[in-house]
């Protein structure tokens, strides 16, 4: 009895990954992305969790005040996100076969992507100015809210946002050489919603770091 | 849960959940401003970005329309994560009662 069922189920095994099916019902490009995207995200995880230990066990610094910091930030967050919905409206444009509208909305998109890295550039130039190093914290008579604290707060700070960063650069990369391939009709469809789940990925991670970094560090009167 | 990616979710639906991913976001700047103790402002921002994350998994980058079997496949380890990180959260804080 049990014999037969592990030979039926084994078939059935057998049968599903012999080769001309996908398993999961995806294509090969979109499993890809999928794997590169857990992979990614335990790499984020790792650092957030290392972050957070930090956060938590140290005398942490806390610089941002809501007002501009904080409202500045949540600016860029909300930039991030309406590029992910012009995303989605260029994934449903490839599907539906309209290249012209798939290119314009992936171009939206990396406006918004652009949009983010230069708000972000010009906060860390802020910081930078100040004297927020990664291995160093702004003078603390100039700034008495770093005295005293845990300078691995720049190293954290500008590790995180900066691998973030990095994927957003990439990521812009990456659509501009979709949509233009895309237009061509040398892509196809899945192209589009294969980027369309690596940019909403970048996404995702935001939703963690920003209040994870900005949000935990908020500065009282 | 439908057996193939072409069922695609309506316009109205993207835009609907992007206003909740945008109400999330708005509550968690509220968060921060009532000024919570950071034990609590912790736990709960993790909580809501778990939330946005499920979201944004479940409808655009169209987990919810994939086989179940894709979800089973990916999601745990990110699930993992998250409960790792609760389990340090108590020597963190121990590490800080350290210092004197």
């Amino acid at each position: 009895m049990a014999d037969g069922h592990n030979e039926a189920l084994g078939g059935m095994i057998e049968h599903e990954w012999a080769g001309g099916k996908s398993p999961f019902a995806v294509g090969s490009k979109k499993l890809g992305m999928w794997l590169f995207i857990i992979s990614d995200a335990l790499t984020f995880s790792a650092m957030l969790m290392a972050y957070t230990y930090m956060r938590m066990a140290n005398p942490w610094p806390t610089p941002f005040p809501m007002y501009p910091a904080v409202i500045f930030s949540t600016a860029m967050t909300i930039v991030l996100l309406g590029s992910s919905l012009t995303m989605v409206m260029a994934v449903a444009a490839a599907h539906r076969g309209d290249r012209a509208a798939a290119v314009k909305w992936i171009i939206a998109t990396m406006i918004g992507g652009l949009g983010f890295i230069g708000l972000h550039g010009y906060e860390w130039m802020h910081l930078i100015e100040e004297g927020l190093r990664p291995w160093a914290l702004p003078d603390p008579v100039a700034h008495p809210e770093y005295a005293g604290k845990s300078v691995l707060f720049g190293a954290t700070f500008f590790g995180i946002t900066g691998l973030h960063m990095t994927h957003v650069a990439i990521g812009v990369i990456y659509l501009g050489i979709i949509a233009t391939g895309f237009g061509r009709g040398k892509f196809s469809g899945e192209d589009v919603e294969v980027s369309g789940l690596y940019w909403h990925f970048v996404d995702l991670v935001w939703m963690f770091v920003f209040p994870m970094i900005y949000l935990m560090s908020v500065k009282y009167n | 849960m439908s057996e193939h990616s072409s069922a695609h979710p309506t316009t109205k639906l993207f835009v609907t959940v992007w206003i909740g991913l945008v109400v999330l976001t708005f509550l968690e700047v509220w968060l921060a401003y009532i000024h919570l103790n950071l034990t609590l402002m912790l736990v709960l921002l993790i909580g809501l970005s778990a939330v946005k994350a499920a979201m944004i998994m479940s409808y655009f980058m169209h987990l919810r329309y994939e086989r179940l079997t894709l979800s089973l496949w990916l999601v745990p380890a990110l699930v993992m994560c998250i409960c790792l990180m609760a389990i340090f959260f108590p020597d963190a804080a121990r590490a800080l009662n350290l210092r004197g």
